[in-house]
């Protein structure tokens, strides 16, 4: 039945089956690198395009937020993705958990990038670092009021705080690292008291909080560090550095943990038939020159001692990190979901 | 044979969802109802409700009002009421919260005037919240409805509205006695799209940080890293979403409505008073001015400052890849539906009747997950395939499937099937039977009477099939995020690839070009509509 639409259907299937089969072979016979990219694909085509005119190897990218482990399992043996890269340690942790990566025999990666922000087996090495840092404004909040993540759940911060939602990767890694390096009971308890303070309910980016502070919303929140460098030189939205003229950026706990901190990071796809390729790449993101180059794009931190940082990044003065290891924020991380929910945050 | 082999290679990855939550998920249930559960499931009732509620009322006022009544404008409105369907929920969400939200210019202003300096002084709605995703999804899903409805009031036999008129009947009683409970089944239809699309949006609910089921299946993928306990999950807003639709189906089931008249004159309408009219014209101007004119004003003030991000990134090729896809998905989708529609018309076998249904199923699963089941049927395929290969002839066939144009466009197909099955199985329901025994009585085959009897008139109702996938494929997300082929950009996931970071002003352009894209179509469909009104004398009436 139905003869009449079949066969156009089937043949306009075949055709495009052949079309993609010869595109595919076509492509293989180069030096391609694939990636898989759960960072956005316009930070890190600068860098990319750097490691292709240097190179010779065509590198090709799928972005995307979620789904990467779970298409890279079903591909399996054959899936064509070489590189793996991710804006935080969670998710390369799945990677891990899951088998799918190789370890990378690499005399640079070491020397380049610190033992704790890299796996003890080298099978994914941290890029670049953020710290997860509070903004307060200038005026509202006298120096010394709030110098700690500890000090954001006290009665006198009641009414103050602003952050975007809890359920949000940075605030669950966040609150993996308290709950690291205080406990589960005192974390929830912070968590609480947090919530207890907030100015509004969590909502919107970590952009958006500071431009509530400048409009008078609440008076500190929490945000990424490299949020105030993207503000401070937005010349398409001035109004932003207006947002960030009104406040400082302080790195919480300098007295003790340190500042909670995340990476950016890489590893090589244990299937990978590009092994050498893929291990040039990885360090030309840890050599120095792209280490500035890349921290530069997106005012992060560069792993590798000793790399310039942004005029900008360096403004805001150096500071102590929280170097609980970074398997332990990745332990805690379902616990940290779990609180979420036990505290309604987001309610 | 091949309705059941389309059936079920378009089940397969549903089925696969559905498997994955046969794993074990750990405590995740029982965590999940010790803290959060009931109030998921409260707020996506109320979200559900306040967004069916919205999306009838205006969808069906609008409708009757553009079909029944002459007033100005009122030609113009017959295709303008369906633009905002082809804004993304979560841009108009950016862009209203640019305006709306405490920092921005309204609330500026209120300040300014009232001389006020802080929040508390003075009342003023939050953008950010239930009741503001409930406003903006009955924005730009409103026309789901207004769509169906119009439809279906155009193909209401006049008599019945003349003898409803005869009996003493005025305009409105005529609507509520007369045209509503017989364009009931298309707006059932019609709300029923609209609530699986507000069970699946995860972007604006996701910006307003409003916690819903779907939010819950993606943090228990992303956050608790079990893909069983999302498909758990899934699965049960798949038997919701089921258990809605047969309840709807049961509550009519001794209706029918085949056609008894087959001349169908143009709608003469209501002359309204020149009060009446001005009423009209704002019920009418309302919505396409909140749900397009205005985010377009903004969206395109935004591209007068950053069209060259867009333009810069090769534009034109995401503008293509979105067109070309989607037009192809929507051929596809829309062949696949009447094929699958009308086997079941020919044959009434139970398991087929099963097969179909369970094809049909893929609009109620949020994209992402639906993805994970394409990735896994795909995946198992291409390796099977390659295993096959190898041990026969000694070669790797690779990856046939994965990662191509071809994968996106299976997922779109198995989607937005219910969408084209949907609007072909009510379509067809809607033609007598008489009239296929007449014309095989005549000589014709089945595939003759398809062509000649039943596609001239089903016309109006694929085109309107046509026009929502078309525009859904075009604002689609996910699938085509997670599925996608190497260096593949569409216009979609250009703009989120911004706006997921608060930057859609960087992609206004591509936004802008996503609604402007859906404008075509949606002329294209309202003359159809309108015109096959008027000139075919074989009109299908309920």
């Amino acid at each position: 039945m139905l003869k009449k639409t079949s066969p156009p259907l089937f043949s306009l299937l075949a055709l495009t089956v052949s079309l993609l089969g010869a595109t595919f072979s076509a492509s293989a016979k180069e030096q391609t690198l694939n990636i898989y990219s759960y960072r956005q694909a316009f930070l890190i085509k600068p860098l990319i395009k750097a490691f292709e005119e240097e190179t010779n190897i065509s590198v090709k990218i799928i972005f995307s937020k979620k789904g990467l482990l779970q298409r890279l399992i079903a591909e399996g043996e054959n899936s064509p993705a070489d590189v793996v890269l991710t804006a935080d340690i969670n998710r390369m942790a799945e990677f891990e958990a899951q088998g799918l990566l190789q370890p990378v025999d690499s005399a640079i990666l070491r020397s380049n990038i610190p033992a704790q922000y890299r796996h003890p087996d080298d099978l994914w090495f941290g890029l670049t670092m953020r710290a997860r840092a509070v903004y307060a404004h200038k005026t509202r909040v006298a120096p010394g009021e709030l110098t700690t993540y500890e000090d954001l759940a006290k009665p006198h911060m009641k009414g103050r705080v602003c952050t975007r939602s809890g359920k949000h990767p940075y605030n669950i890694s966040l609150l993996a690292s308290v709950i690291a390096a205080r406990g589960s009971e005192n974390a929830e308890t912070w968590l609480r008291g947090l919530k207890d303070n907030l100015a509004r309910r969590p909502q919107g980016n970590d952009r958006a909080q500071v431009k509530a502070i400048f409009q008078g919303e609440c008076d500190v929140s929490l945000g990424n560090s490299y949020y105030f460098g993207k503000m401070l030189t937005n010349e398409k939205k001035p109004e932003q550095k207006q947002w960030a003229a009104a406040v400082n950026i302080v790195f919480p706990n300098q007295g003790d943990r340190g500042t909670h901190v995340n990476v950016s990071a890489a590893g090589i796809v244990k299937s990978s038939k590009k092994v050498k390729q893929a291990q040039q790449l990885l360090e030309f993101l840890a050599s120095p020159k792209t280490q500035a180059l890349f921290a530069a794009v997106n005012f992060e931190y560069p792993l590798k001692s000793g790399v310039k940082l942004h005029p900008i990044v360096s403004s805001w003065g150096t500071f102590k990190a929280d170097d609980t290891n970074l398997s332990k924020i990745v332990d805690n991380h379902e616990e940290a979901t779990r609180m979420m929910d036990r505290v309604n945050f987001d309610h | 044979m091949g309705t059941l082999s389309i059936g079920l290679v378009v089940a397969l990855p549903i089925l696969w969802v559905i498997s994955l939550a046969f794993a074990p998920s750990g405590d995740i249930w029982t965590h999940l109802l010790e803290t959060i559960l009931g109030q998921l499931v409260g707020t996506t009732l109320l979200l559900m409700t306040g967004v069916g509620i919205g999306t009838f009322v205006i969808g069906t006022a609008t409708a009757w009002i553009v079909t029944m009544c002459r007033f100005p404008g009122q030609k113009i409105f017959q295709w303008a009421l369906l633009i905002p369907m082809a804004v993304p929920a979560y841009v108009i969400a950016y862009v209203y919260t640019d305006l709306f939200e405490y920092a921005g210019p309204v609330q500026g202003v209120i300040r300014d005037l009232g001389g006020y300096t802080l929040r508390r002084e003075y009342w003023f709605p939050e953008i950010r919240s239930l009741g503001g995703a409930i406003s903006m999804m009955t924005l730009v899903l409103y026309p789901y409805v207004y769509l169906l409805a119009r439809t279906a009031f155009l193909g209401q036999s006049l008599s019945v509205l003349e003898a409803s008129r005869t009996l003493g009947h005025g305009p409105w009683k005529s609507f509520f006695k007369v045209a509503l409970p017989l364009a009931r089944p298309a707006i059932a239809v019609g709300v029923s799209l609209v609530m699986m699309e507000t069970l699946n949006d995860f972007g604006t609910v996701d910006f307003f940080a409003v916690a819903t089921f779907t939010t819950a299946i993606f943090d228990v993928w992303l956050n608790m890293n079990s893909p069983a306990g999302a498909s758990q999950l899934a699965s049960v807003l798949l038997t919701f979403v089921i258990v809605l639709v047969a309840l709807e189906r049961f509550q009519r089931r001794q209706q029918k409505f085949h056609q008894t008249s087959t001349t169908s004159k143009p709608i003469v309408g209501f002359q309204l008073s020149p009060l009446a009219a001005t009423g009209a014209f704002a019920v009418c101007a309302l919505p396409v001015l909140l749900g397009f004119v205005l985010p377009a004003v903004i969206l395109g003030n935004y591209a007068l400052s950053f069209y060259q991000e867009t333009l810069e990134a090769a534009y034109w090729s995401f503008t293509a890849n979105s067109l070309l896809l989607s037009a192809f998905a929507a051929v596809i989708t829309i062949v696949l539906g009447i094929f699958l529609a009308y086997s079941l018309r020919l044959g009434r076998a139970r398991w087929l009747n099963i097969v179909t249904r369970l094809a049909a199923l893929g609009y109620a699963i949020p994209g992402a997950i639906l993805a994970i089941g394409i990735l896994m049927f795909l995946g198992f395929l291409d390796n099977t395939i390659n295993g096959v290969t190898k041990s026969l002839f000694g070669f790797s066939s690779g990856l046939i499937f994965s990662g191509t144009v071809l994968a996106v466009t299976f997922a779109y197909v198995v989607r937005f099937l219910s969408l084209s099955f949907g609007a072909a199985e009510s379509g067809l329901a809607k033609i007598t039977p008489s009239m296929d025994g007449a014309a095989r009585t005549l000589g014709a085959g089945p595939a003759a009477t398809l062509r000649r009897v039943h596609l001239p008139m089903l016309k109006s109702s694929i085109m309107t099939a046509a026009l929502l996938v078309f525009v859904d494929c075009m604002k689609e997300l996910p699938m085509t995020t997670i599925l996608r082929p190497f260096d593949f950009e569409t216009l979609a996931t250009f703009v989120h690839q911004y706006a997921s970071d608060e930057l859609l002003p960087e992609a206004s352009l591509a936004a802008l070009t996503i609604v402007g894209t859906g404008i075509i179509p949606v002329i294209l469909l309202s003359m159809t509509i309108s015109k096959s009104n008027m000139s075919t004398s074989a009109e299908t009436t309920s």
